[in-house]
């Protein structure tokens, strides 16, 4: 009896020494992220928030009373709020039969087409806005097809949001339907379901949360919108990031501004929460099958007609405007704007433009290094079983700085980093930490879902022999991962690349991103200065592109988010 | 092997999140201003992304005073101002140079400059001078902001382009002009500066309200107006752009010949100069320069000859030094205009805010 006893307690006394093991294993994982985001996201933005919110030393709260009282203020959230719920319907109306395409069909140039598709996800808006008037500014395709003109019209920001996120359903929703048993629903309408039931009640409810996951991306991106609205919108339509950075950059209101960026703080935490729920109920076990095996050639006329839809649908949507830049980098000299990009002597700059290639390129394989380092930690804490629900929360929280303005991280940058040993503000390496900060949620949506979904028992079996955790990892989880890593590590590049909104802040003039120095060279008059921004965009595009392309050789048996 | 890498890479990765702020703190010509002291050597300009010189007139002022030059290009005009004041107890640099006179009083009012007069002082025009009492900036730069047209527009429609800001309300250029929204853009401000001045305090709404009837479209930013709406521009050309009417400066016309390739004879867009207003760009050595000598030695460098005749060029500006000679393709395509509004830094300073209000309501709403 007491022998019993004695057995039972040391087993016990064992099972707490590794709780504590796995705690300090834990907290020694999450150490390296949870202090990148503290200095380089946390810190500056409540830096700055403070800064606009004290007075002497004295909270003024009053003041958030006082901006939401403002009728102004208040039609900027309402603004936001819809436009951002009604981009997001359009964008599934128009993206979700995509997803099924790619999901289930076997065409010529699919990979190519997926890959092109999501080159307006990562381009900056600052070289997309304008290519867009081709498609529904005057003179575009809707004018002289129907007379139609959007520019300045909400419908112009709806579309250019549905161009920007048709790729988050697309590889969200399309990269779960893809690896779906098809047999399931077939076995369904074996049993006499009509296609229609069979669909609803088979394939409907496991697709339902990816589907929630990606409408939530859309809100986010939406509901934050900035370069789409500034561009597309004209003065009259603000969103909060618009209005956060106008307080912030051009009225020099602090205190409104922090209200804002608070205001938008909560929303976002909001969706991001509801975000982490819907993932987590989507990694219920589904049966996944090689997504390789459910795509097939179209039969039968209807499949034809559905293609065709969506390959028009994506042409004219997606492609045009991508078209367009091409079209107008060439303008009537020919390759002479792509040649006079090799010249420094155009005033513009201290160096020859097409140095911003190199730049971007060293910038960005810098923040992917960092990007994939601290994703990779975050993510192999959060999916240790015995995470808590504490660290289960961290992974919405690292999604965070997608939804904070890049004005505010900026801002806070200038006024928190300024003592040594962190007085980073002028230094070159500010550019791929704030760029790194854009990419590890998505290092971390990535890799998150395939680290989850490796057999905790393999793990376990691996410990019980005796292998150490370093070594578990090694030789279970990373096999696994491996192509995770490389496609998230591709993800952050192409984002790194495209980044804009922080990069601007920091980048200096002998060494300018791609993103900058095209915004530059479009501040200036003159036909030379124009047909450089745009060979240089087309760059740009091309470098996403080609990243892109290759991430689809190596995607995962398990697909990411993105 | 793949291991090994990883590692490698994750060392390296934290490494680099950890290690620059050893490597700034350590390398002077990394921090702002050198602040590690050997850094004296180093100048810091910081200043808008508009900032250009030619490489050989920096080279000089470097090899004359031994200073190392380097600049910090920090956002829009707006933006950079913001910046310097947010940062004026521990500044980036040591010099800011690009606060205009629609903004001088914020920069002013926020104690972001200490005084010092420069050497040449007295060679700066004297319509130019501000802050004389205090010294606490130094005048480098000036331009118009003025309706800009396309010519072939109105020459084959055989109709004469507008004058002035009463022209731009008959009914003749109804539809035409595109300007951008004065809350943000710069010039957009100007422009509206420039019917405050013409018309008083009185009367300038009046006048946007005949100009709003008239048909004046706002967008949100010069780029937008200029790329996309105005007919004369390359990028409206490409763009489609359908209004020949637009605001921007005086020294747009010359940009459009400088970059061209080939260059044509004559500019294809033309100045209303009976529609500008001037802008005066100054620069000011920081509250808290770390470098104050080297920054002195640069305000003396931003107004002597060599850099004055280096600007028109590189920044499409106006010299404010009494006798620099402007380059004839500048001069020739966007001369000065006879008479533009002027309005003192006080006044905007005053008005600023109330009068970019009522213009939103008034124009936009």
């Amino acid at each position: 009896m007491d022998l019993a006893r004695t057995e039972v307690s040391r087993a016990e006394a064992g099972r707490a020494a590794a709780r504590r093991r796995g705690t300090a294993a834990r907290l020694g994982l999450m150490a390296v992220p949870v202090a990148f985001f503290a200095v380089f996201f946390a810190y500056p933005v409540a830096a700055i928030v403070a800064r606009g919110l004290k007075t002497d030393g004295v909270w003024q709260l009053g003041r958030i009373g006082e901006v939401l009282a403002q009728s102004d203020v208040r039609q900027v959230l309402w603004f936001t709020t819809w436009q951002a719920l009604v981009s997001t319907a359009l964008t599934l109306l128009i993206a979700l039969p995509g997803a099924y395409v790619f999901a289930r069909f076997d065409f010529p140039g699919k990979q190519l087409l997926r890959a092109v598709v999501t080159v307006p996800f990562v381009l900056p808006t600052v070289v997309v806005g304008t290519a867009f008037m081709a498609l529904v500014g005057r003179g575009g395709l809707l004018d002289e097809l129907w007379g139609l003109r959007l520019d300045t019209t909400v419908w112009a920001i709806l579309l250019a949001h549905v161009f920007f996120n048709y790729a988050v359903v697309v590889r969200t929703v399309g990269g779960l339907w893809g690896q779906l048993d098809p047999r399931q629903e077939e076995a369904a309408r074996m049993l006499g379901a009509s296609r229609l039931t069979a669909w609803r009640t088979v394939t409907l409810p496991a697709l339902a949360p990816a589907v929630a996951a990606a409408a939530l991306m859309v809100f986010l991106f939406t509901f934050t919108s900035f370069g789409v609205v500034q561009i597309l919108g004209g003065p009259t339509f603000a969103t909060l990031e618009v209005e956060i950075y106008r307080q912030t950059s051009e009225i020099f209101d602090l205190s409104t501004a922090a209200v804002l960026t608070m205001i938008q703080f909560v929303a976002v935490g909001a969706i991001l929460a509801l975000h982490a729920w819907t993932v987590r109920r989507r990694e219920t076990a589904l049966r996944l099958v090689d997504a390789s095996q459910t795509a097939r050639r179209p039969r039968g006329a209807g499949q034809w007609a559905l293609l065709a839809g969506v390959v028009a649908t994506a042409a004219v949507l997606l492609l045009l405007p991508l078209a367009v830049l091409v079209e107008r980098s060439f303008g009537d000299a020919g390759l002479g704007h792509y040649r006079a990009l090799t010249h420094d002597d155009g005033g513009v700059f201290l160096v020859a433009p097409i140095a911003a290639v190199g730049n971007s390129l060293r910038y960005a394989a810098l923040a992917t290094v960092i990007a994939v380092a601290v994703g990779t930690l975050a993510s192999v804490a959060l999916t240790r079983r015995d995470a808590g629900r504490l660290v289960r929360g961290f992974d919405a929280l690292l999604m965070l700085p997608l939804g904070v303005s890049a004005v505010t991280v900026g801002f806070g940058f200038l006024i928190a980093l300024d003592e040594p040993p962190l007085d980073l503000r002028s230094s070159w390496i500010l550019v791929p930490l704030a760029q790194a900060l854009v990419g590890v949620p998505f290092v971390v949506r990535t890799m998150l879902p395939v680290l989850r979904a490796v057999d905790v028992r393999l793990r376990e079996a691996a410990a019980v022999l005796g292998a150490s955790p370093w070594r578990v990892w090694r030789e279970v989880d990373l096999p696994m991962v491996r192509r995770a890593v490389i496609v998230a590590a591709g993800f952050a590049f192409a984002v790194s690349l495209g980044e804009f909104g922080a990069t601007v802040f920091i980048a200096r003039p002998d060494n300018p991103t791609l993103p900058v120095a095209v915004a530059r060279l479009l501040g200036r008059p003159g036909e030379l200065n124009y047909g450089q921004a745009m060979a240089l965009s087309t760059i740009l595009m091309i470098v996403c592109a080609v990243a892109l392309l290759f991430l689809e050789r190596l995607r995962t048996d398990r697909s990411g988010e993105f | 092997m793949n291991i090994t890498k990883k590692v490698t890479i994750l060392a390296v990765g934290l490494g680099l999140v950890t290690l620059p702020a050893c490597g700034s703190s350590s390398d002077g010509s990394d921090g702002p201003g050198g602040r590690s002291g050997g850094g004296s050597k180093t100048v810091t300009l910081v200043s808008h992304d508009s900032w250009a010189a030619s490489k050989d007139v920096v080279a000089a002022f470097e090899k004359e005073t031994g200073y190392r030059l380097r600049v910090l290009e920090d956002g829009d005009a707006g933006q950079a101002v913001n910046k310097a004041i947010l940062t004026k107890d521990n500044p980036q640099g040591d010099v800011f140079f690009g606060v205009d006179n629609t903004l001088l009083s914020r920069a002013l009012d926020n104690e972001l400059f200490q005084p010092y007069e420069v050497k040449d002082s007295d060679a700066v025009l004297p319509e130019y001078r501000a802050d004389e009492d205090g010294h606490r900036v130094t005048p480098v730069d000036t331009g118009d902001v003025c309706v800009n047209y396309d010519k072939e527009w109105f020459e084959k429609r055989d109709l004469a382009p507008p004058r002035t800001f009463d022209d731009l309300t008959e009914p003749e250029y109804k539809d035409l002009l595109v300007t951008s929204n004065a809350s943000t853009s710069s010039p957009g401000l100007g422009f509206v500066l420039g019917t405050a001045a013409r018309y008083g305090d009185e009367n300038w709404q009046d006048y946007w309200k005949k100009l709003k009837d008239n048909g004046v479209k706002v967008v949100d930013g010069w780029e937008q107006a200029y790329n996309e709406e105005f007919s004369g521009s390359a990028g409206g050309r490409q763009a489609g752009g359908d209004r020949p009417l637009v605001v921007s400066y005086a020294s747009s016309p010359p940009a459009e010949v400088i970059y061209a390739d080939p260059k044509p004879k004559t500019a294809p867009t033309g100045v209303a100069d009976g529609t500008c207003f001037r802008q005066v760009e100054y620069a000011g050595l920081l509250s808290n320069a770390r470098n104050p000598e080297g920054g002195k030695a640069l305000l003396d460098f931003l107004i002597s000859k060599p850099f004055q005749e280096d600007m028109p060029l590189n920044m499409f500006v106006y010299p404010v030094r009494e006798a620099a000679q402007v380059p004839e393709e500048f001069a020739e395509f966007g001369p000065q205009a006879e008479n533009p509004e002027t309005m003192d830094p006080t006044k905007i300073a005053e008005h600023r805010d109330q009068w970019i209000k009522s213009w939103t309501s008034l124009v936009l709403k």
